[in-house]
């Protein structure tokens, strides 16, 4: 029994970072007032450049360690382009950002899809990157396979969060930040440049949901396909929410939905007779449930999340 | 940096906003130490033309000048580096942040470029013991009132390095005592700033300024120096023509009681109680006023009248009819009229035209609709009516009502009500932010309604509206009626101990 917790907690670390990746990204473009529902989009593309690097470079079979941060840096670099080109839409074009979202997870998913099939063609396996046993810390009973055996993916994105933090709230930039995202009205007559600002956190969103995809495809799936994704982009939209746009509470609501994905998974590969369709659903509902039970707390909420800003018409 | 502003001059400023002349060839200027009033109506031009000098708009036409060298402002950091610092009249604070915070927020702007929040803070204190205003740095926002939020922009602008201050309606949002330790406040900074302040209270202008400019559509109308003219001399100038505010004559027998709130007890929006077993009457054709310190029941009592909020206890008849916790609808088709707090969020639907509020109450009556089927042209012609009737200033009935100014969104909703021949009327802050012709406009109309023997209760922060309407004065504390005065007992000493809370003997 033992074994199958220590199991499944294991999982959760590792398989929580795309999530977190996804939804710190997506927390810096709500802080700033635009929200990115095509976050989705951006991982897939992501995960598929993340993944073509290292399969190019060895066909599958091993390559050098420096194609998988290729991969990754190529991932981060895709991603914020795509938040630069979300920016356009929605900063300089004022376009409403749930359709622009919308159109924007549609091309992402559908490129990636499309490109995979041209340059790869079917499912194709790479080697991914390892686990780093951490010397001593590893060796703990328990605690040492649950926090201190994964790889280094896992490491950076949980260092993200304190990091994410201080970004927020120590710096000058997380002002502005927080400023354009509340009131950008406000942060204008103080000299402020809302538009670049927004824009700003929106490239920082897309790299972290770049980063985030190909850490599916490269150090989770280790392969890419059409369904890699399936909404964790959605989810990571979600848990901003659901973590009040603040990184701990979102690395928590990261780990929760994880936690009650594993524990499905763990239970049907048990074997208990349950009908798998609604073991799936599992961590959905949670999160829904989740959602709608917490407070709506307008003090922390940045008040202009989905407004475009014209300094010269009033609203 | 240090540089001293010695003289400040707009000169020719023209702008236009689609469809809209806002400033056209407007010249000011204020010299060092001086304190210039703007001085005009809604939609005048002022808060443009300041808009313009802080470099937040730019001008189509016309130049800046400080100390006689022509200046161009990018944007407000360029305003702030020369010394200028505006507080809006909508605060620019962000709520979910501290004081010290939205202080830094423009520092690097002010010339700074170290971002150190406890250097920021350090300034705060500094400033706030220098010039009297007490904040506490570490309070969000959000925490504060208005009145220790104008504190924080204040705070906020002289730590940026302000020399020169720009304040836009800086009262509109006060209460009574908070404007008079404003006024103190800024009398004792003049000694070292210069300061241009856009009102249109006339006892502020006069308590405050050496020069008054005036303007009126767009124009300078008219320049001098504030000691050489009186109120009225200048409440003339502003809107072309001389205003006296209408009096109720008194001299009317009351009628039958039409409204009887009874022991009424009512929660806030906090679920603390509101209202404490208050009670009050109010009959046919006369005007009572209810006197009070913002805060003490009076928008839970209107809500609660209007079926708006849950009366925990108690009963509200209306002509004889129990109408406690009865539907809005229900209450509307009694009788009710009602002219709402917030007449943007409450009054109107902003983004439906003029006509469509005119007939927001009555479209499930029948009246101008048959079958399921609204009937267009008689909508039309009513509201045509009722725009000219009104003095309604807009396009054209089809404009959306949100794109009015705040005096003719009033005058939309006081066309609705009264059309709609109610049999009570519950006017709350129905002149709040309005400029002197449209309050004129406003208080004669509800006089008309007195006239034709309707009662009306009239909620108001402002003590002389209260006094020159009403026939009688309740004085509202802490939820309950401290005591209801007759017009000629009451005095603005007596009903202002009252509202404080003191007892009479």
């Amino acid at each position: 029994m033992l074994d199958i917790i220590t199991n499944m907690l294991s999982m959760c670390i590792p398989f929580s970072v795309a999530l977190l990746l996804a939804s710190i990204g997506e927390m810096f473009n709500q802080r700033a007032g635009v929200f990115n529902l095509g976050c989705e989009g951006v991982m897939a593309m992501g995960a598929f450049v993340g993944m073509l690097i290292p399969f190019l470079a060895g066909h599958g079979g091993p390559v050098s360690e420096w194609y998988n941060v290729l991969g990754f840096v190529a991932a981060a670099l895709l991603g914020a382009l795509f938040g630069l080109f979300f920016g356009l839409i929605t900063v300089t074009f004022r376009a409403p950002q749930g359709i622009a979202g919308i159109g924007l997870q549609m091309f992402g998913v559908g490129t990636a899809g499309t490109l995979f099939r041209h340059f790869v063609g079917g499912t194709q396996s790479i080697p991914g990157i390892p686990d780093i046993e951490i010397p001593l810390l590893s060796k703990i009973p328990f605690l040492g396979d649950v926090f201190f055996s994964h790889n280094i993916m896992a490491y950076l994105a949980y260092i993200l969060v304190p990091v994410a933090w201080y970004v927020l709230f120590k710096t000058y930039w997380g002002l502005k930040v927080r400023a354009v995202g509340t009131n950008p009205r406000a942060a204008d007559s103080m000299g402020i440049n809302v538009s670049r600002t927004r824009y700003e956190a929106l490239i920082v969103g897309g790299a972290l949901a770049g980063l985030a995809g190909a850490y599916l495809s490269i150090a989770q799936a280790k392969m890419f396909s059409d369904s890699l994704i399936s909404g964790r982009g959605f989810i990571a939209v979600a848990l901003v929410y659901f973590g009040h746009w603040h990184p701990v509470q979102i690395m928590g609501g990261a780990l929760l939905f994880t936690f009650a994905q594993t524990f499905q998974t763990i239970v049907q590969s048990m074997g208990i007779s349950f009908p798998y369709e609604l073991a799936v659903m599992l961590p959905y509902v949670l999160v829904i449930v989740v959602l709608s039970f917490t407070s709506r707390n307008q003090i922390t909420a940045p008040t202009a999340l989905g407004k475009p800003f014209n300094r010269e018409i009033r609203t | 940096m240090d540089r001293r502003i010695k003289s400040l001059k707009m000169e020719h400023i023209t702008k236009t906003f689609p469809g809209v002349l806002a400033t056209d060839d407007i010249s000011i200027s204020v010299g060092e130490g001086e304190v210039l009033a703007l001085v005009g109506e809604n939609g005048a031009g002022k808060t443009t033309l300041m808009n313009i000098l802080m470099g937040l708009y730019q001008p189509d036409e016309g130049q800046i000048f400080i100390n006689d060298v022509p200046v161009h402002f990018k944007g407000p950091e360029d305003a702030f580096r020369a010394g200028l610092g505006m507080v809006h009249q909508t605060y620019m604070l962000v709520a979910n942040m501290t004081v010290t915070e939205n202080v830094a927020l423009g520092y690097r702007n002010a010339g700074e470029k170290h971002f150190d929040l406890k250097t920021v803070r350090r300034r705060i204190e500094e400033v706030s013991s220098r010039y009297g205003l007490m904040v506490n740095p570490d309070a969000y926002i959000w925490q504060l009132s208005v009145g220790e939020q104008q504190k924080v922009e204040l705070v906020k602008t002289l730590c940026l390095g302000a020399r020169f201050l720009i304040l836009d309606e800086p009262t509109s949002a006060l209460t009574p005592q908070e404007v008079d330790e404003l006024i103190v406040l800024l009398q004792r900074m003049t000694k070292e700033l210069s300061i241009i302040f856009i009102s249109h209270k006339l006892q502020e202008v006069k308590a405050l300024s050496n020069k008054v400019t005036i303007l009126r559509h767009g124009k300078v109308v008219f320049s001098g120096n504030t000691d050489d003219y009186s109120s009225q001399e200048i409440a003339a100038k502003m809107t072309g023509h001389d205003i006296v505010l209408p009096m109720n004559e008194g001299g009317k027998k009351r009628g039958e009681t039409v409204l009887s709130v009874q022991n009424a007890v009512v929660m806030s929006d906090r679920k603390t109680p509101a209202l404490n077993n208050l009670n009050l009457d109010i009959s046919a054709g006369e005007i009572v006023g209810l006197a009070g310190v913002s805060g003490n029941g009076q928008r839970e009592l209107a809500e609660a009248i209007n079926g708006l909020r849950k009366v925990e206890s108690g009963n509200i008849v209306f002509l004889g009819k129990d109408i406690t916790n009865k539907t809005p609808r229900e209450i509307i088709d009694a009788g009710m009229g009602y002219i709402p707090e917030e007449r943007n969020t409450e009054g109107i639907v902003p983004p439906f035209s003029i006509k469509e509020n005119f007939v927001l109450k009555d479209v499930s009556s029948g009246l101008f609709s048959s079958a399921c089927f609204i009937n267009g042209k008689k909508i039309d012609a009513t509201a045509e009516k009722l725009v000219k009737r009104f003095d309604v200033r807009c396009p054209g009935i089809d404009t959306a009502a949100g794109s009015l100014s705040g005096g003719n969104i009033q005058k939309v909703i006081l066309a609705r009500e009264i059309e709609r021949h109610p049999k009570f009327l519950v006017a709350v802050y129905p002149t709040r932010g309005l400029d002197m012709g449209a309050v004129e406009f406003i208080h004669s109309e509800l006089l008309k309604i007195r006239e034709s023997g309707i009662g009306i209760l009239l909620i108001s922060e402002e003590l002389d509206e209260i006094m020159n309407l009403s026939d009688r004065i309740a004085v509202i504390y802490k939820g309950s009626i401290q005591r209801v005065l007759d017009k000629k007992e009451a005095t603005r000493e007596r009903l202002g101990i009252l509202m404080a809370g003191v007892k009479e003997e």
